[in-house]
């Protein structure tokens, strides 16, 4: 006999947790359905944790949930040939009595998140994939077929958190393939080191820790970012360009992290490491013009499966948990009214998330990817240009200033002419506006 | 391991029950009327151990009256036993653990040995457990080293540990005897010393047949398997991508003849279904230990490597002289394996041709 | 019919390391995983179930976290799972791990009578195969160990006929119940549970009993205190650097020689050994 729930959630990482945290403790019967082996097994996060979106779910997470360090330090830094051009922004403000990020290692993390959702009530089944989801004649989700004998299992609403492929989604054909130009594979390894070698490496204390955002000629002209992240006993080191890129630029994920670890600016902070984890997996960077449409008669779309990724500013998870909650919420009314979760109904959701950052920090960015595309030479040139001009300024060689000016200057102007400088300056701003 | 405060009485009379113990014991295993070479090894092995405690070595016989006993008893002390302690009765014909264990435990009561070796074989391991609990001692498991720390007298046994990613010491100290597994040929074969000569002192196993619920309904030996028993063999000559054409893999069964060997192959060759999947030797298929591994046309992929490391000697035929192989086989022959291995066969039968002179 | 199987949370040993200046095994963040022996002695009472419709209970013995080995061995299809959990436990060697399991097996067979017990070969952490016979010993079971095959069980007869391994063949044993049987490797293949496996695995309250609970009644026999050998050094061993001694020959009979000579004089005794054996079977 086949089972049913009042909702199913495919998927236990940020988002899926969220959602199913949320619909529990308003004692709503929740399967939360997980293919990995335990929640977390199959995610590769880098790992920053944004602290506001969890606040709404677990207000004193920071008691119980496993964080590596939080951060003091942000770099970003443009990376060229031969060392890198940057600004770091350091101050006590991070050492507030709630800090607002952390490092975190996701197998921990999500362990722990998910078993917040079975104490609120949810059913976690991990080691089981949702293979397709069921639909009435009307093509209403009606619930998951899973891979296991016997695995059709029904449902009022299926809460779609099953990350950036968005498998069950797109097989129902709710949303377009994904687009190689607009989604980014990322390479990822796990650097250990003692502790204190990473403190004194980082200049940080016990708790704190550094966050390294990186741009630049790495990524061989391609559109693409790098980071890295330190955690309690290893460096999380990532590097990652677009998947379109990739097939184009003859490149390979493992190929970028090993340049990325032989340049000269990360080598030293690598030194002596051992590396224990390779992963690599995909981020939505389509931004706000490829986020689909996100509910239908009996589903909603949450996290990464809904493209709900900034890449700009590394935020994936923070809006996951954002999006979970809010649908979560949207579900949890209507059941508390009776109403059923038809595409009309659960429109709510959409409304709800338009009101957030989530819809607004998208639209914000709403040009940037066309802009990273238009100009790749963000990646490649300025960086060295940047680089360089920075060196013959430094350079003490008796060259007075005004003349290392003129010819820096002049080294811009022949890479991009006096136009394309300008049209830089003014894509790239009206870009951040 | 933290000492607790024993009251100084319990704790004496613990340490002098303990030195009642004396002697060190090998068990030799006798089985259809042929003894495992792991016993006359052990012998050696504790030969050493007595001398450098200054006790008597013994060996443990337990067999059915109508096997070979006395000639067992001689090459005991030929090969160093001061005495060997023999319980011959027809029920030991076949190996069940109740009388072996039973029989055993009695002589240890008896005669308190301080140090007792048995063979890692599937019996030794099977009675050694058996034996050790029954004894509420500590026992150690294929061990790879065992010395003894004259400051406490106590042995110290080295084992791999974690699948032998690791080794570890360990040391019984306050339980006895104490016991120790040992693999086939880890440990060197003592010399045979013709004519030495000790003592015998036979003993009866207390135990009747129907006392004993387990009965042995048959014994097939590993020649007549139907299916290869790659584990468990002592010669083995394996093929892979190499070798090309299925057709090939005849030069290879024509070695294995002349060698009485077991045939393997790469996984590849099983994919390609050149054989069937109990002939594939790796990570996915057997772990094998024998004698002798001949390798030809393997790579010598990490996945299989892993299978064949317990080899005793590894002889790779390979076209290609980097071939990752080499790194960890003992003898390496560059080559076109399809002319290597006929001229092997014919070069191993003339060898092996009975009453060949010289060695 | 009622089986009980014994499996271990065991840390995977490829990805264990040595720490370089301490010596000590670093299992932080080092993934823990069901024994994989035990899997064939899970999948051969599993088969047992399907054929008698048999209950098979699964028990471990271990810190809290081996519960997670218990919840993976629920969704194979097992109907209860019982946690052996106490500080006393810690440490214990092979000794002293039969002593607990077997005190918690006989306490469960008070309620629930069994009538076989299923270990796996041996760990791979501990490699000592000796905590199913330590167990069997200890409770007075028939110890059946290197079984590949059970070719016939009679539960009315109370007569079981099993294959094991001995050393250079198969020996055919039959024996009564209860009895306890370590599985060679290979012999089967774990299955992948159903949907109702998984939510029963999901449902399934897991029993936690600590040594009082599990019927030990000598605490001193348990973990540290109870275990006779004591590990004093863990260390890695020496790499092998030696790559293998090339064979100079002008021609394929030339190599063959040279290579015959060298294995015989490196192995004396093997051309006698292969002398016995091929004129046995010629
Ligand atoms: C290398 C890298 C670094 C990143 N760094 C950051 C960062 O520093 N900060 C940040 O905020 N974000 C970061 N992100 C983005 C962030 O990881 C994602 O946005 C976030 O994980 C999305 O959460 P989610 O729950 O929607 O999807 P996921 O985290 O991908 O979780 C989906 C879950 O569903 C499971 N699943 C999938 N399909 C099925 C199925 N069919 N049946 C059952 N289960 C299924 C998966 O196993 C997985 O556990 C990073 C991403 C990458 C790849
Ligand atoms: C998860 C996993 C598990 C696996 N498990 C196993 C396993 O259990 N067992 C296993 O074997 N493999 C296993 N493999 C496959 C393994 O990785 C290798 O692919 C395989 O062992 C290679 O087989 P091979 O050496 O026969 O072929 P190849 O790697 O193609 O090697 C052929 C060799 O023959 C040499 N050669 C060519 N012509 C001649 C000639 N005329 N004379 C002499 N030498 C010649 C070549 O130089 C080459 O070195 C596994 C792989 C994976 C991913
Ligand atoms: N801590 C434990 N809990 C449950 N079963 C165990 C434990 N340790 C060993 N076993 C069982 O005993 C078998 C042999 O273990 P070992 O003697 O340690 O090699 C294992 O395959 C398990 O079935």
């Amino acid at each position: 006999m086949s089972e049913k729930f009042d909702a199913i959630v495919v998927g236990a990482g940020p988002a899926g947790n969220a959602a199913a945290i949320v619909m529990a403790r308003a004692g709503m019967n929740v399967l939360l359905l997980e293919r990995g082996e335990y929640p977390g097994s199959k995610n590769v996060m880098g790992a920053i944790l944004y602290s506001n979106a969890l606040e709404k779910i677990i207000p004193d997470f920071r008691e119980s949930a496993p964080l590596e360090r939080h951060i003091v330090e942000q770099r970003v830094w443009m990376l060229s040939e031969k060392g890198h051009v940057g600004g770091s922004f350091r101050s006590d403000e991070f050492n507030v009595e709630k800090p607002d990020r952390y490092a975190i290692i996701r197998v921990a993390f999500d362990r722990w998140f998910s078993n917040k959702a079975k104490e609120a009530g949810a059913l976690l089944i991990c080691d089981t994939v949702a293979k397709s989801l069921l639909q009435d004649d009307q093509g209403r989700v009606i619930g998951v077929k899973t891979d296991r004998e016997g695995g059709d299992i029904y449902a009022d609403v299926v809460v779609l958190a099953d990350g950036v492929n968005s498998m069950l989604a797109r097989q129902a054909g709710f949303r377009a393939e994904l687009d190689p130009a607009n989604t980014a594979l990322v390479a990822k390894e796990m650097h250990f080191l003692p502790p204190d070698v990473i403190q004194s490496r980082f200049n940080i204390g016990e708790k704190d820790g550094v966050a390294i955002e990186m741009v630049g000629s790495l990524t061989k002209g391609k559109i693409g970012m790098g980071f890295l992240y330190t955690n309690k006993e290893s460096i999380a080191l990532g590097i990652g360009c677009m998947v379109g890129d990739f097939q184009e630029g003859g490149l390979t994920p493992y190929g970028l992290i090993d340049d990325l670890k032989a340049h000269p600016s990360i080598k030293p902070l690598l030194a002596g490491s051992e590396v224990k984890e390779y992963s690599a997996h995909l981020i939505p960077e389509g931004g706000y013009k490829a986020v689909p449409k996100i509910f239908g008669d009996g589903w909603v779309l949450v996290g990464d499966s809904a493209g709900l990724v900034n890449s700009i500013h590394r935020e994936g998870s923070n809006m996951a948990m954002t999006s979970g909650r809010l649908a979560a919420e949207t579900i949890r009314t209507l059941k508390a009214e009776g109403k059923p979760f038809s595409a009309a109904n659960l429109s709510a959701y959409r409304k709800a998330l338009d009101e957030t950052y989530v819809i607004k920090d998208l639209k914000k960015y709403e040009g940037m990817p066309g802009f990273l595309h238009g100009n790749r030479q963000i990646f490649s040139l300025y960086p060295e240009l940047m680089a360089g001009a920075a060196a013959t300024m430094l350079k003490v060689d008796g060259v007075d200033k005004k003349t290392k000016e003129r010819e820096i200057f002049k080294t811009f102007r022949q890479s991009r002419g006096l136009f394309g400088l300008l049209g830089d300056a003014i894509k790239f701003a009206r870009a951040f506006r | 391991m933290t000492e607790q405060a024993k009251p100084a009485s319990s704790r004496a009379k613990q340490d002098e029950a303990l030195l009642a113990y004396k002697g060190v014991w090998v068990s030799i295993e006798l089985e259809r009327g042929h003894v495992h070479p792991v016993s006359w090894e052990l012998i050696g092995k504790g030969r050493q151990l007595a001398d450098t405690l200054g006790v008597p070595l013994s060996g443990i016989l337990l067999a059915p009256p109508d096997a070979p006993i006395q000639e067992t008893v001689a090459d005991a002390h030929a090969y160093g036993a001061d005495t060997v302690y023999v319980m011959a009765d027809p029920i030991l014909a076949e190996y069940r653990t109740q009388p072996y264990a039973k029989g055993m435990v009695d002589l240890i009561k008896k005669y308190q040995p301080e140090i007792l070796l048995i063979g890692a074989t599937t019996l030794g391991r099977d009675l050694a457990s058996a034996v050790a609990t029954d004894m509420e001692t500590g026992l150690t498991a294929d061990c790879t080293e065992l010395d003894i720390d004259l400051s406490t007298r106590s042995m110290a046994a080295t084992r791999p540990t974690f699948g032998g990613t690791l080794l570890c010491t360990i040391h019984t100290l306050k339980a006895r005897p104490q016991m120790a597994t040992v693999r086939p040929r880890v440990m060197p074969m003592p010399e045979h010393q013709q004519g030495r000569t000790g003592e015998t002192i036979m003993a009866k196993l207390e135990i009747a047949e129907d006392d004993i619920i387990t009965k042995v309904l048959s014994f097939i030996p590993d020649r007549d398997q139907d299916t290869a028993q790659l584990a468990f063999a002592d010669y083995i000559v394996a093929g892979g991508r190499g070798l090309g054409k299925l057709e090939n893999f005849q030069l290879l069964r024509d070695l294995a003849d002349v060698l009485g060997a077991e045939i393997g192959c790469t996984r590849p060759i099983v994919q390609a279904g050149g054989m069937t999947i109990d002939h594939q030797i790796g990570q996915t298929g057997k772990t094998i230990r024998p004698k002798l591994y001949i390798a030809a046309g393997i790579s010598g992929a990490i996945q299989h490597r892993v299978g064949v490391e317990g080899a005793d000697c590894i002889i790779a035929i390979n076209a290609d002289p980097n071939a990752p192989i080499f790194d960890f086989a003992h003898y390496g022959i560059v080559g076109d394996a399809l002319t290597i291995l006929p001229a092997l066969t014919d070069a191993f039968r003339r060898r092996l041709a009975a009453g060949q002179a010289g060695r | 019919m009622h089986v009980i199987v014994c499996i271990k949370q065991v840390p995977d040993s490829a990805q264990i390391r040595v720490h370089p200046v301490t010596n000590t095994i670093m299992r932080q963040g080092v993934p823990t995983i069901i024994n994989p022996y035990d899997l064939f002695a899970l999948e051969e009472a599993l088969k047992l179930k399907d054929r008698f419709g048999a209950k098979v209970t699964v028990i471990t013995m271990g810190p809290p976290m081996a519960d997670q080995a218990l919840r993976k061995a629920l969704t194979f299809g097992c109907d209860d799972a019982i946690l052996l959990s106490d500080r006393v436990f810690a440490g214990a060697d092979t000794l002293a791990t039969s002593y607990a399991l077997a005190s918690a097996i006989a306490k469960i067979g008070e309620t629930q009578p069994f009538d076989l017990v299923f270990c796996g070969k041996q760990t791979i952490d501990g490699d000592t195969a000796q905590v199913g016979p330590g167990i069997a010993k200890r409770l007075g079971l028939n110890q059946l160990t290197y079984v590949w095959k059970i070719e016939s069980l009679d539960i009315n007869a109370r007569e079981i006929v099993v294959q094991r391994r001995a050393e250079g063949g198969v020996q055919t044993l039959k024996t009564a119940l209860p009895a306890l049987i370590t599985m060679l490797e290979d012999t089967n293949e774990i299955r992948f549970g159903t949907m109702d496996d998984a939510f029963r695995a999901a449902r399934t309250e897991l029993t936690l009993w600590n040594a009082a609970a599990a019927g030990v009644t000598d605490p001193s026999k348990c973990g540290l205190k109870g275990s006779p050998t004591q590990v004093k050094k863990v260390f890695a061993p020496p790499p092998r650097a030696v790559k293998a001694t090339q064979i100079k020959g002008d021609s394929p009979a030339a190599n063959a020689e040279h290579v015959i000579d060298a294995l015989f004089s490196a192995h004396p005794g093997m051309q006698d050994d292969l002398r016995a054996r091929t004129t046995q079977n010629p």
